[in-house]
Formats: C-alpha cells, sequence, structure tokens
C-alpha cells in the first residue's frame, strides 16, 4: 500500500446550522451546509443521501439555481462558487471569484448573475457585489469581474433579503434598514432611534425578509419585535407596524410562499406563524428543544424546517407538524465529560443537550441517540445555575455507564449525584440502577471501570478533591419486593489527605493508580493494598495512564510542570522522562501507542510514542491552532496494513480530538470521498428517488429474477429487514389469536416469508458465505466480532418472545445466514 | 433670582372630567372638545393649542356627539334628546332644540355642511336642515330596531351609513330606505358575545364602510355588495372609535385599552396601482378608553376616559422637526382655577360645582432643616429644603351650588331656581379675604366673608343688579373696593363694594359692531388701571379713575393667555399662547430681587427676570404672597389617573 502523508481532517459533527438550510424545489431534500461539504438529507426520512465534497473551506452560502432547479449553487470562504447537479452528487461547474464569499444572493429572475458578499476592510467592513457567471462549457471559470452593490452591510446572510422579484434589496445593520432599488440605482435609508436609553439599544436589527409578492419588508430587532415596512419607497412616507411576542431576540424569519404568514423564532425554541400580518391571528409551534437560529421555506410551500443552535434541524409541516428532525453533533456547550467511547455502538459519547449524553456515530455522521441524565426540564433563562454532567465513564464492555452530575451556587453548597447505568439488553439502551447522593464531599476529579469486566465482578473508582478516593463494586440489592442488585461502596483510601486528582487501572486490572496531587500511589486491586508510591516533585499530576499490551508494565504521567513521565512498574523506577507540556495524553486501547498532544504557543503539536521507549514514533506540528481539549482512540472497523513505523499507530485505531472551538479532527491518509461507508455509496448509484434500504429490498426485487451479478462479499454492514409489510406477518399479527393455527405450523410460514426475496438460486452460495463468517469468528476476537454477536443475541431474543419457540437447526442456520446477507447486491440490480 | 419660600400646595382634588367627543375643523384648524359634564372647549390648533373658549357644563347635558356644519357652526347632542347650538362669539348656547327620539346617541354633518342627522334611542335617522340662525327638522329616515350609535354620510352625500347594535345599515339619502345591512359577527378569538355595538362607522369615496364594533374588530365593508372585504382584530376589548383623514388614505381607530391604531392605505407594490388598508402603528398614549379620536391633516388626536386630550403629529406629514412636531398631552384648562387672598393667606379652589376655600399652613422654621414632609402640605424654603410646618393648611369654607350640607367649617345653601345645577364658570376671592364672587352661566353670586377668631360666617349679597348674569371673568381691585365683571356680552361692569353692600359704578361697552367678550382681565396694584382681552382682539387698557378706554394694545397673532400689570412701573405684561422665547436684554423686566454676596458673573446671569424651575409637577396656579414668599397649586398626574375608575387589565408580560 502507498504510504501517504498523515493529514488532519474534519470529520463530520461540523455546524449544520451554519447557514440555512435549502430546499428542494420538489421538496423531498434539504440541503445544508455541513463544514467543508454540502449534505443533501431526505426531508421524509432524515437520512442524508448524498455529500457534496469539493470546497476546500468552509461552505457559506446554498441557493437552488433559479434557471434549473436540478441544480445547486454553493459558496464558500475559498471564494469559489459550486454549481453541483445535486442528484447524482456531481458538480457541474467551479467558478472562481477570489475573495472569501460570505454569503450568496440569487434573484430570481437574474441572469446569470449572482450577488454576494465579501470583507472590504477589517475587521467588520462587507460590501455587497454582484458578479457575472460567464458562460462558459468549461469546468473551471473565472469570474473575477465584481460590480459593487451596497455598502457597510451585515456579513450574516440573514441580514440581506430581495424582494419583489428582485426589484430591491433589504438590508440591514446595526439601527439602519436600507432598501436599494436595483433599477432605479436609488437607497433609502430607514433608521431607528438607537443611543441614549436602554429600550433603544434594544432596538438593533438581526434580521430581515422580503414579502414574495407585495412590497413589504419583515425586520427582526434584539427587543422581540418584528416590524412591517411598507411605503419604503419613500424616506419620509414610510410606514411600519410592529409584531411583538418574542421576548428575546428575533433570530430568523421567514415569509411562506404565498406571503400569507410570517414566520419567527427566537430563543423561545418556539416557531411562530403570524398570519396575515395581523398581531391577534398567529400560531404557535413550542418546544422545539433550543434556540431557532434560522427558518427556511420549500418553494413548493409545503414544508419549513428550523435549524436550531444545537446542530439540529427540524422538519415541519405546513399546519406546524414536526415531522423530522436531523440532528447532528451538538456543540452547544463546554464539554466537561470528555470524549468517550461507547463500546457497545463504537459511538462517540459526549455532553450533548443540556443534562443529556449524545451518542455520536462517527461513521454516518448522525446523532444516535440522547440519553438523559439529570432527567429534569431544562429552562433557558440567564443567570440559572444549571445542574451539570460533569464526567461519565464506561465499563470496559459497556454494560455499565457511570455519571456524575453537580451544581454548586457558591463555594460552600454542593450538589452532587453519581449515577449508574446498566445497559439493558431489552431495551436496546442504559436504565438507571444506582444513584449515589453525593458519594464525596468534594468535587470528583476522575472515575474509572476495571478493565476486566468479563470474569470478575466490576468495579468502579472514583478519586475526589476531598482526599479520597472510593472503590465501588456491585452488590446484591435484593430485598423482599425484588431482586435486585446495585452499587455500594467497599473501599476509601486516601494519602495523607491530599486531593486525588486522578485514577486509573492496569490492563489486567490488577493495579490502580490514583495520584494525589504530586505523588502517584500504586494500589493492589484485590487486597487494597498500597503497593508503592511514586514522587517526581514536578509539580501536580495531569494525567496518568497505564501502557497496553506489551508496555502494560508502564505508568505514564504529566505534570503541571510540563513534564511526562514514565515509570517501570516491575522496577518501581522511572523509566524516562520528558519535558512536554502535555494537554491530552491518551493511550490506544488495542495497541501499545500513546498519544500525547503538547500545547505551545503556536499551537498543538502531536507526538505518538510507545512507553517502552522514551522516543517519538510520529509527531505532527500544529495540528491546530488552537488548544485541543480531548482526545480519544476511536477502534477502526477495517484495520487498516500500514507498515511504515510511524503510520502503524493508526492501523487499529483513529484519533480523534476536540478543540477548544469544538471542532472534532482526526488523522487520516485518505481523502475524505473515500471514507464513505458503503450504504451511502450504493445511495449515491441510486437515481433521485428518496432511498431507504426497505425501498432497495421491496422496489427492486420484484421485477428482477434474473440478472444478478456477483455479489460484493462486503460483511460489516448488516441490514436487518423490516419486518412491518411482509405479508405473512401482517396476516399473523392481524388475526385473532384463537383462530390462529398452532405455533408449529406457522414457524415454517414465517420462515420462509422472511425468506421470501432469496430464491432458490442463492442457497448455493449461502454456505460459503456462512463457513466465511465462521472462519473469521474464530479466527478473530476484535470487538468486530462482538458487535455481530451482539446482534443475533439481541435478535434472537426478540424473535423468540414474538413466535417462535424452537427452531431447527437447519432454520436456525437459514435465519443465521439470513441476517448476514448483505443486501448490497440489489443496488447493482 | 430672588430666595422664596414656596408653599407648595397639593390639597387641589381637582379631577377633570372624562373627554367624549372631539371634533376638528379644517377651516378654521379648531378643535371642539365635550367633557362628561357637557363642558365644551375650543382649542385652536394654529395657536399652539391653545384652548381659546370654554362653554360651563350641565348635569343634565351629557354631550354624546359633537360636530361643526358650515363652516363655524358648532353643534352637540346629548342623552337629553337635544340637539344645542353654541354661540362661539358670545360663548354662550345659542339656542336647545328637542328632537324627539329620546337620548340622541350620534349626530354628523353632512359633506356639503347643510344638513344635519342624528340617529335616536329609538331606532330613527333624523334629517335636519340648517337655516342661518336655527335648523329646522326635515324628514326621517326608515327606523330601525335598536339605537343608532354611529352616522357616516357617503363624501357625496348620497347614501349614510349607520352602525346599530349587530349591524350596520345603509341608507338612501333620496328616498330615505335602507338598500343594505350588513350583519356583524359576534365571535372574538373563539368567545361568542351577547352582542356586538356598531360604535362607529365610516364611510368612504369609493362605497367601502368600515365599522369598528366592541368585539374589537376593525371591518372594511363593501357597501355596494353588502360584503365583508376585510376584517383585523386589533383589541380584545371594544374599539370605540373611528376617524378618516380628509385625503381617505389614512384613519385612526381607539379602543377601550387605551390603545389608538393607525391604518394606511399602501399600494400593495411600487409597480401595480392596488392598494390596502395596513395597520401601521400603534400609540399608547392613553390609560382608559379612548372614546374618540380626529384626524387632522398632520396629526392624531385622540380623547378618552383618563381624561388626557392628545394630540400626536404624524411626523411623515410634518415638514420640519420643531417644538409643533412633538406630542401634546393636554389634561387642565387654560384658565385660572384657583384665586388667592394675600392679605389672610386663604386660596379658593373652584370645581365644576362648588368652591373651597384654605387657609395655608405656616412655619416658624427658617433656613436649613432636616425635610420633613406634611401629609397634605409642602413647605419649600430657600435652596429645596423642605420646612416642616407648624401649623397645617385649614379646609375654611365649602361652597356648594347644590342644596346638600357640605362638610367644613360652613354650609351655604346656594338655592339656584335654574334647572339642575350649572357648572361654575369663573370664581374669586377678594385681596382682603372678605369676598367671594362667583358665577354660573345664568347666575351671578356674592359673599360676604366674616372672620370671628376661628369662625367664620358667610353672607350672600342678594339683589344682585340684573345685568350682572353671567361673567366670563370676575376680578376685585386690590384693595378689594372694586369688583370687575366680565360678561359674556363683551360689556365690563365695574361695582363699589362696601360693607354689605355694593354699588354700580360703570359699564364699559364693547366696541360698536362687536360682540366678543372679555375673558381675561388685569388690574393694577394702585388701582388706577385695567386691562382687558378678549379671546381675538388687542388688549384694552381702561382709565379706572376716569372711566374710559386708555388705549388699545394692538392685535398680534396668538391670543392673549395671561396679563399682568407691574406694581412700581405700571407697565402691562401679556403673555401669548406661541410661548415665544424669553425676551431678549433690551426688555424692561429685570430680577427685581438680586441676590447678594455673590460673584460678579453669577449677578449677571441673575440679572434677567426669567429663570425656568423644572422642580414642580403640573402647576395649575402661582402667585406671589409677598416679597419673599410664593404659593404654587400643584397636580400631580398620577393622582388624577388614581381617581379615575380602574382601566381594562392587561397582561403584563413577567410579570
Amino acid at each position: 500500500m502507498v504510504e501517504e502523508r498523515v493529514r488532519v481532517v474534519r470529520c463530520g459533527g461540523s455546524l449544520l446550522n451554519f447557514r440555512r438550510a435549502v430546499f428542494s424545489a420538489d421538496s423531498k431534500y434539504i440541503f445544508c451546509v455541513s463544514g467543508d461539504f454540502i449534505k443533501v438529507y431526505s426531508s421524509t426520512t432524515e437520512e442524508c443521501v448524498h455529500v457534496l465534497h469539493g470546497h476546500k473551506n468552509l461552505v457559506s452560502g446554498i441557493l437552488l439555481n433559479p434557471n434549473n432547479h436540478l441544480q445547486l449553487y454553493s459558496c464558500s470562504f475559498d471564494g469559489t462558487i459550486k454549481l453541483w447537479d445535486y442528484l447524482d452528487g456531481i458538480l457541474i461547474k467551479t467558478f472562481t471569484v477570489g475573495p472569501k464569499l460570505h454569503a450568496l444572493f440569487i434573484p430570481p429572475h437574474a441572469e446569470d448573475s449572482v450577488f454576494l458578499t465579501i470583507l472590504k476592510e477589517d475587521p467588520d467592513v462587507f460590501q455587497l457585489v454582484s458578479v457575472k457567471l460567464p458562460k462558459s462549457s468549461s469546468q473551471n471559470v473565472e469570474a473575477r469581474e465584481r460590480t459593487f452593490v451596497l455598502d457597510y452591510v451585515n456579513r450574516s446572510p440573514k441580514c440581506i433579503d430581495f424582494g419583489n422579484e428582485g426589484d430591491y434589496i433589504a438590508a440591514v445593520r446595526d439601527f439602519y434598514l436600507s432598501v436599494y432599488f436595483l433599477k432605479k440605482k436609488k437607497t433609502c435609508n430607514f433608521t431607528l432611534p438607537s443611543t441614549k436609553n436602554k429600550k433603544n439599544a434594544r432596538n438593533r436589527f438581526t434580521c430581515v425578509a422580503c414579502h414574495p409578492k407585495e412590497d413589504c419588508i419583515a425586520s427582526g430587532h434584539m427587543d422581540g419585535k418584528i416590524r412591517l415596512w411598507r411605503n419604503f419607497h419613500d424616506e419620509k412616507q414610510y410606514t411600519y407596524t410592529c409584531l411583538h411576542w418574542h421576548h428575546d431576540m428575533v433570530m430568523d424569519l421567514a415569509f411562506t410562499v404565498s406571503g400569507s404568514s410570517l414566520l419567527s423564532g427566537g430563543r423561545e425554541c418556539v416557531l411562530v406563524e403570524w398570519r396575515d400580518g395581523a398581531e391577534k391571528n398567529k400560531e404557535f409551534l413550542p418546544r422545539l428543544g433550543s434556540t431557532i437560529e434560522h427558518i427556511s421555506v420549500s418553494p413548493a410551500g409545503d414544508l419549513f424546517c428550523t435549524s436550531h443552535s444545537d446542530n439540529k434541524i427540524t422538519v415541519i409541516q405546513r399546519n406546524l407538524d414536526a415531522c423530522a428532525v436531523i440532528q447532528g453533533l451538538v456543540k452547544d456547550r463546554s464539554i466537561s465529560t470528555g470524549l468517550m467511547v461507547d463500546p457497545k455502538t463504537k459511538a462517540l459519547v459526549l455532553n450533548g443537550k443540556p443534562g443529556h449524553l449524545q451518542f455520536y456515530s462517527l461513521q454516518g455522521d448522525k446523532q444516535l441517540y440522547n440519553l438523559d441524565i439529570i432527567q429534569q426540564e431544562y429552562i433557558n433563562d440567564d443567570g440559572l445555575i444549571q445542574i451539570e454532567l460533569k464526567k461519565a465513564a464506561f465499563s470496559h464492555s459497556g454494560t455499565w455507564l457511570a455519571t456524575v452530575e453537580q451544581r454548586q451556587e457558591n463555594p460552600s453548597e454542593l450538589e452532587m449525584q453519581m449515577k449508574l447505568w446498566v445497559y439493558s439488553k431489552k431495551t436496546q439502551g442504559f436504565s438507571l440502577n444506582t444513584k449515589i447522593a453525593m458519594p464525596h464531599d468534594d468535587h470528583i476529579t476522575a472515575l474509572c471501570f476495571n478493565n476486566a469486566e468479563n470474569y470478575e465482578r466490576p468495579m468502579l473508582v472514583t478519586a475526589s478533591r476531598d482526599g479520597h478516593f472510593k472503590v465501588w463494586v456491585l452488590a446484591d440489592d435484593s430485598d423482599i419486593y425484588k431482586k435486585a442488585i446495585g452499587w455500594t461502596c467497599d473501599f476509601v483510601g486516601s494519602y495523607h489527605k491530599y486531593q486525588a486528582t486522578n485514577c486509573c487501572f492496569s490492563e489486567d486490572s490488577s493495579l490502580l493508580a490514583v495520584s494525589f496531587e504530586e505523588i502517584v500511589t500504586v494500589w493492589d486491586s484485590e487486597t487494597w493494598e498500597l503497593k508503592c508510591t511514586f514522587c517526581q516533585r514536578a509539580g501536580k499530576i495531569r494525567h496518568l495512564c497505564f501502557g497496553r499490551l506489551t508496555c502494560s508494565k508502564f505508568l505514564l504521567g504529566t505534570t503541571e510542570n510540563a513534564i511526562l513521565c514514565c515509570w517501570n512498574l516491575l522496577s518501581c523506577s522511572l523509566q524516562w522522562s520528558a519535558k512536554l507540556n502535555v494537554s491530552v495524553l491518551e493511550a490506544d486501547p488495542y495497541s501499545d501507542h500513546v498519544a500525547a498532544v503538547m500545547q505551545s504557543a503556536a499551537g498543538s503539536d502531536l507526538f505518538v510514542f510507545k512507553p517502552s521507549e522514551p522516543r517519538p514514533l510520529y509527531v505532527q506540528r500544529t495540528i491546530s491552532r488552537e488548544e485541543v481539549q480531548w482526545g480519544v482512540f476511536v477502534p477502526r472497523d477495517v484495520p487498516e496494513s500500514f507498515t511504515s513505523e510511524a503510520h502503524q499507530w493508526l492501523n487499529r485505531s483513529q484519533f480523534y480530538f476536540l478543540t477548544q472551538s469544538q471542532c472534532l479532527l482526526t488523522f487520516s491518509t485518505k481523502s475524505p470521498e473515500e471514507k464513505l461507508t458503503p450504504t451511502s455509496k450504493q445511495l449515491l448509484a441510486e437515481e433521485s428517488l428518496p432511498t431507504t434500504p426497505f425501498s432497495l429490498i421491496l422496489g427492486k426485487h420484484r421485477q428482477q429474477q434474473d440478472a444478478r451479478s456477483s455479489e460484493t462479499s462486503e460483511n460489516e454492514l448488516v441490514q436487518l429487514p423490516l419486518t412491518e409489510n411482509i405479508p405473512a406477518i401482517n396476516e399473523l399479527l392481524h388475526t385473532p389469536a384463537h383462530v390462529l393455527p398452532s405455533a408449529s405450523f406457522l414457524c415454517s410460514l414465517f420462515v420462509n416469508s422472511l425468506l421470501l426475496s432469496k430464491e432458490t438460486k442463492s442457497a448455493e452460495e449461502v454456505p460459503d458465505e456462512v463457513d466465511m463468517e465462521e472462519n473469521k469468528d474464530s479466527d478473530d476476537s476484535d470487538e468486530e466480532n462482538d458487535v455481530t454477536e451482539k446482534a443475533q443475541e439481541t435478535h434472537n431474543t426478540d424473535l423468540r418472545d414474538d413466535v417462535i419457540h424452537q427452531l431447527s437447526k437447519y432454520e436456525e442456520k437459514e435465519l443465521r445466514k439470513f441476517r448476514k446477507v448483505d443486501y448490497s447486491w440489489l443496488a447493482a440490480l | 433670582m430672588g430666595e422664596f419660600k414656596v408653599h407648595r400646595v397639593r390639597f387641589f382634588n381637582y379631577v377633570p372630567s372624562g373627554i367624549r367627543c372631539v371634533a376638528y375643523n379644517n377651516q378654521s384648524n379648531r378643535l371642539a372638545v365635550s367633557r362628561t359634564d357637557g363642558t365644551v372647549e375650543i382649542y385652536n390648533l394654529s395657536a399652539n393649542y391653545f384652548q381659546e373658549k370654554f362653554f360651563p357644563g350641565h348635569e343634565s347635558r351629557a354631550t354624546e356627539a359633537l360636530c361643526w356644519a358650515e363652516g363655524q357652526r358648532l353643534f352637540s347632542a346629548g342623552l337629553n334628546g337635544e340637539i344645542l347650538e353654541y354661540d362661539l362669539q358670545a360663548l354662550n348656547i345659542k339656542y336647545a332644540l328637542d328632537a324627539f327620539g329620546g337620548p340622541i346617541w350620534s349626530m354628523t354633518a353632512s359633506p356639503s355642511g347643510s344638513q344635519l342627522l342624528v340617529g335616536c334611542e329609538d331606532g330613527s335617522v333624523k334629517l335636519f336642515e340648517l337655516t342661518p340662525d336655527k335648523i329646522q327638522f326635515a324628514r326621517n329616515f326608515d327606523r330601525q330596531k335598536s339605537r343608532i350609535l354611529s352616522l357616516s354620510w357617503h363624501p357625496a352625500g348620497t347614501h349614510i351609513a349607520a352602525g346599530s347594535i349587530d349591524y350596520v345599515s345603509v341608507f338612501d339619502v333620496k328616498s330615505g330606505s335602507i338598500v343594505r345591512k350588513m350583519v356583524l359577527d359576534r365571535q372574538h378569538l373563539g368567545v361568542t358575545k351577547s352582542r356586538c355595538i356598531v360604535w362607529g362607522v365610516a364611510f368612504l369615496s369609493d362605497g367601502t364602510v368600515i365599522s369598528v364594533d366592541s368585539v374589537g374588530k376593525v371591518q372594511l365593508w363593501d357597501s355596494a355588495t353588502g360584503t365583508l372585504v376585510k376584517s383585523h382584530v386589533i383589541a380584545n376589548a371594544d374599539v370605540q372609535s373611528i376617524a378618516v383623514a380628509d385625503q381617505e388614505d389614512s384613519f385612526v381607530v381607539g379602543t377601550a385599552e387605551g390603545t389608538v391604531f393607525h391604518f394606511q392605505l399602501v399600494p400593495v407594490t411600487s409597480s401595480s396601482s392596488e392598494k390596502q388598508w395596513v395597520r401601521t402603528k400603534p400609540f399608547q398614549h392613553h390609560t382608559h378608553d379612548v372614546r374618540t379620536v380626529a384626524h387632522s391633516p398632520t396629526a392624531l388626536i385622540s380623547g378618552g376616559t383618563d381624561t388626557h386630550l392628545v394630540i400626536r403629529p404624524l411626523m411623515e406629514k410634518v415638514e420640519v422637526k420643531n417644538y409643533d412636531a412633538a406630542l401634546r398631552k393636554i389634561t387642565f384648562p387654560h384658565r385660572r382655577l384657583i384665586s388667592c387672598s394675600k392679605r389672610r393667606q386663604l386660596l379658593l379652589f373652584q370645581f365644576a360645582h362648588h368652591l373651597e376655600l384654605w387657609r395655608l399652613g405656616s412655619t416658624v422654621a427658617t433656613g436649613k432643616l432636616a425635610e420633613r414632609k406634611s401629609s397634605k402640605f409642602l413647605f419649600l424654603g430657600k435652596n429645596g429644603d423642605t420646612l416642616p410646618l407648624s401649623k397645617n393648611a385649614d379646609h375654611l369654607l365649602h361652597l356648594k351650588t347644590k342644596k346638600t350640607i357640605g362638610f367644613s367649617f360652613f354650609t351655604h345653601v346656594a338655592s339656584s331656581n335654574c334647572q339642575g345645577p350649572e357648572n361654575i364658570s369663573c370664581s374669586c376671592v377678594s385681596p382682603c379675604g372678605s369676598w367671594i364672587a362667583y358665577s354660573t352661566a345664568s347666575r351671578f353670586f356674592l359673599y360676604r366673608v366674616k372672620y370671628e377668631r376661628d369662625n367664620i360666617s358667610l353672607q350672600r349679597v342678594s339683589k344682585m343688579p340684573a345685568f350682572l348674569r353671567s361673567a366670563l371673568h370676575i376680578l376685585f381691585s386690590e384693595d378689594s373696593t372694586k369688583l370687575f365683571v366680565a360678561s359674556n356680552q363683551g360689556s365690563l361692569h365695574i361695582i363699589h363694594l362696601l360693607e354689605g353692600n355694593f354699588k354700580h359704578l360703570h359699564t364699559f361697552q364693547p366696541q360698536s359692531g362687536t360682540v366678543e367678550a372679555m375673558c381675561l382681565l388685569a388690574v393694577s396694584p394702585d388701582g388706577n388701571w385695567l386691562a382687558a382681552s378678549g379671546t381675538s382682539a388687542g388688549v384694552h387698557v381702561y382709565d379706572l379713575n376716569h372711566l374710559k378706554l386708555h388705549c388699545t394694545v394692538p392685535a398680534y397673532n396668538f391670543p392673549v393667555t395671561a396679563l399682568a400689570i407691574a406694581p412700581n412701573t405700571n407697565n402691562l405684561v401679556i403673555a401669548h399662547s406661541d410661548q415665544q422665547p424669553l425676551p431678549n436684554d433690551k426688555t424692561m423686566l429685570y430680577n427685581p430681587l438680586p441676590p447678594k454676596n455673590e460673584s460678579d458673573v453669577f449677578l449677571r446671569r441673575t440679572a434677567h427676570a426669567f429663570k425656568i424651575s423644572k422642580i414642580y409637577k403640573p402647576l395649575l396656579f402661582m402667585d406671589l404672597l409677598d416679597e419673599r414668599t410664593l404659593v404654587a397649586v400643584e397636580r400631580p398626574l398620577d393622582d388624577i389617573i388614581a381617581q379615575l375608575p380602574p382601566p381594562i387589565k392587561k397582561k403584563k408580560f413577567g410579570t
């Protein structure tokens, strides 16, 4: 394999709410910017259908081509405008304009000219220019000729709108509204009282929208007022109406296609529909979860969508029913839990919505689900001190999850709760097992589970500033009402009343290392004897971690005084130390590599090394200009096979890190296109239909019976068939129980119904596949196995619960095979 | 500025009565305002909104409608079923005519001004023809089932719209028959009300009828088809009034929540000629019901229960932004309600139906003392210190015009043989404090007050001469020996007062040809000169020793608002309503009491007579008691609002 340069790439989780989302003409798709990409979502299934990539910097605006509704224009900070065919995901043309483009506008009847917001002078003077896009057959076109239109505009595209078929431009900035008439080349300015008192200071404009049919401009303001301006052709005769419902600033406004309603949203998380522009005639869609940042309306008029501050897009029907939610990585708040990997789903876990843990699939770049930890209604109010989710940890197999939440109103009053959650196979989710109020007297600084859960009981260690570390074990908690297990405190350790700052189990969980300020103590996890202490007198210990695999005899620690130490646990001595100001220290659980991110004035540098030798295997300078806050190794689905020493650390896991501005970044040698999952590749091949696995199964297989090409044996994706529409099951479920034949009679019928999609011919291929699976099972013990196993298990239980009591060996095998079947071949039919 | 002790009087519990109707006259740029007690006031909008004329009210004459006809003729109608015409020259009521339809709810003059239409309780609409000196009943229109609350003429004069309960009807003027009936919806935001009262209608020249109703809607109807064109829900309470601009490009409505909404006719797009009515700005200048609105070419005028007359200029119609472009709120009458007896330190307060005589409190403290406020009375020393009162103000006298017992030291029964009590139009107490005179619209009263230590007694001087029937202004000379009465025929009577008796000295007749009433008087302290001013002409100065007209000060563009003659120099000082800036340095007005021991610069700065003090609440009266004592009567607006009935409760966000 050709060794490529390793580079830092943005890996999804980008803001979906950076700009307004755009609907396709038939409302089937929603386009939204997502970092350097444009994502095409199906508005009904919430699936990402395409990712359009090609821009080299943030995409700052997207719009449908008014002359061809199957094409999409986009502009970016990289100074180009690109034209896309969004159905096929093809880049048609690239127009190079030059400067950083901040916003894109295309009036409805403009002949191949577009309007752009560019920076005029630093830091905050922007101007609106128009650019003529030359007609040319070549792919890359230069369009550097700019015509100045309007000066001193706001950089946000929400503050500029085109009205009356592009007759005039309404632009707002600070306290004034300017209306520029394109034909007459005349500008009218309207200023609101700005200074003097506090009331006027809230007159500031926040957004603007033009009525599609009438000469009416709606503007939103800081104080929550909406003003409807009319008669703005004359600077004297102008008039406006006020609509006031929002108590905080109006974040965005949009008129419906007919202009009969105005939509507005803000921090109240309520979408307000003003009908007829009348103050008394309004409808609400409340409880949208978080601040509405943008509102867009589909050209067909049947759907709206709102972009929220928690990186979410809600699709709303015309009757104000929310019908779909597209959720990205929530980046609303500070991440105090750090990055974790859920061992069961391989999802990235971190703070999400207030009081929630989010499970985020890095593969699919979408949120799997939110786990409500605090379980209290969140009140969105300034100055309110909220309960915060501070720490979380997964047990080795992912069966247990420990969370710590706290609320501190003043230094003497601390409310803290530790919760332990158990993974329930039945519900496929976490449920609360034990709630411990005030587990420590002071802040918990670290918590960790032991690693060897399989053959031993799980164990949790919490370290706290109160000078203790506590060991919690699972114990019988049965009473006369029910059998139960719960967590209790087993051991409390301390060391000279120093604050416990970090804790860490060795790989085999036989040793526990706890740092007390400057001192590292090592404890035997069987007897809780203090084995040895290390003290380097080099400042407080910041991180602590054990080496893995071949290096498991080493303990690594970093200190505040920028020293990285490595102790040998066999000799109980310092193996080596280095002068490094480490901000993130992470050990790869599947190899013996350790990644350390060093903080310097220029930026953050990455060092990868093995604890056994004091030399870095791989160094990458300035991975980010900002401080790296958290990092984590995420195991790969398919191991890579780099042979060079410098790249070996990328083989089993990928290192993801989060910067201060909450960009999720990773290292990769490949271009992002190659990272796409097989499913999305299939979907790319499909034509315009919003394709789902289900439509693949039912829509296609009836017409084709013959032409079946060789199947690709990609086995990492197991797609479960949807059972709803299979006739046999319907029959089974809709027949009254007392007229049903016996279960054993139904069994074969049921199984056969599931197998309908395969023909007899394919039966020949089945054995190979199963064999292959089995081979894989036997020879490989990586985590992938766990996934499939788990999937089987859960599925089996489900089936058992439903209908089947006993399955013959053959049937079981059939079923098994069925679940292993990859449906990707269907796409190729 | 000199140093003064200031009596800050706040016990004048005067509450103006609520405004019921306003009528704007475009020709003379005057505004007629009627109040719930029947008082009618005329404001001159060109003269800085000065209230130049005033007709005292009458308890049984509650006005419900007010309109101008034939240019300068003013009519009012009320619940007693009478139509009244006012004489704007002589300032009295010309005649009253019963319409014989029960209480009259609405009245409007035809666009030509030659006809008058009234809507009555019994559902009849009656047409009156105007004759040069009276009105003549012409005919009845088709009688409706319920009272006619609002009326409006089509600008062409061919049709009228009449608002009733639950429906609006359109009449043909020629035939007097009903041509359209438009039934209103009683629903309001899903709640059905028991009835829908059409408080106001307006007929536009394109045939559109605008109705405002008790459900809170403003609705536009097509009178040709009788269909609803557009409905604006603007309030949760009644919409009580509507007024349309003459150009028909904007109208204004007032609601019971105190909000005034402006509607404008704006083009839908700049290119098309299609226009639509759009609600534009709300104005919340009132706390209570807005009972009436008017639309002058440059301003929106509204008035209601909270007694304020609010004039809100339309900024887009204002050419230059000056003082005229500011919002005006007029609460108090522009005439004197208080007179002062300097010698006995008495204040006479004039209310609508009674008078109150108060003795001012006194203090023994001088100089700077700790601030202490007495409940009703503040006595302000120099440098703004509040001095404690050693003796509280006394309520001495409560003089009523009704046959009821007063509550104070003294009760006088002033039986008036006229029907029902009339409002007091003017009053005065003599400087010596021993005479009190007051007048209603039809009678004149003079009292002799006797002080015997703490007791006072009052004796009415009977047998007033026949010519003293009503007065517009009463004034006593400085030595309390002469009484000057300006009557509404334009004549000025001088009466010599003796102990318990009086003698008619002289009558200055108005100059030939004019019947204009005099309404302001001023007498010089030495008793030699009397200045008198009417509503528009100049100021006449009379020589009292020779009983003849001395001279006439030429008329100025703006009416006179106050007169005074300086004590030593006998200079006549005239204040006009244009509120011109203070006179320049050449003026002969100098600070009579220059402060001592101050620097030169300070002296020069304070040499001028005019000083502005902004420490007071709305001032109704100010006078010098002696060289170093001032009396100021304040009336805080909050106290008036507190005495009004509670407004419609509205939920305020965040409370």
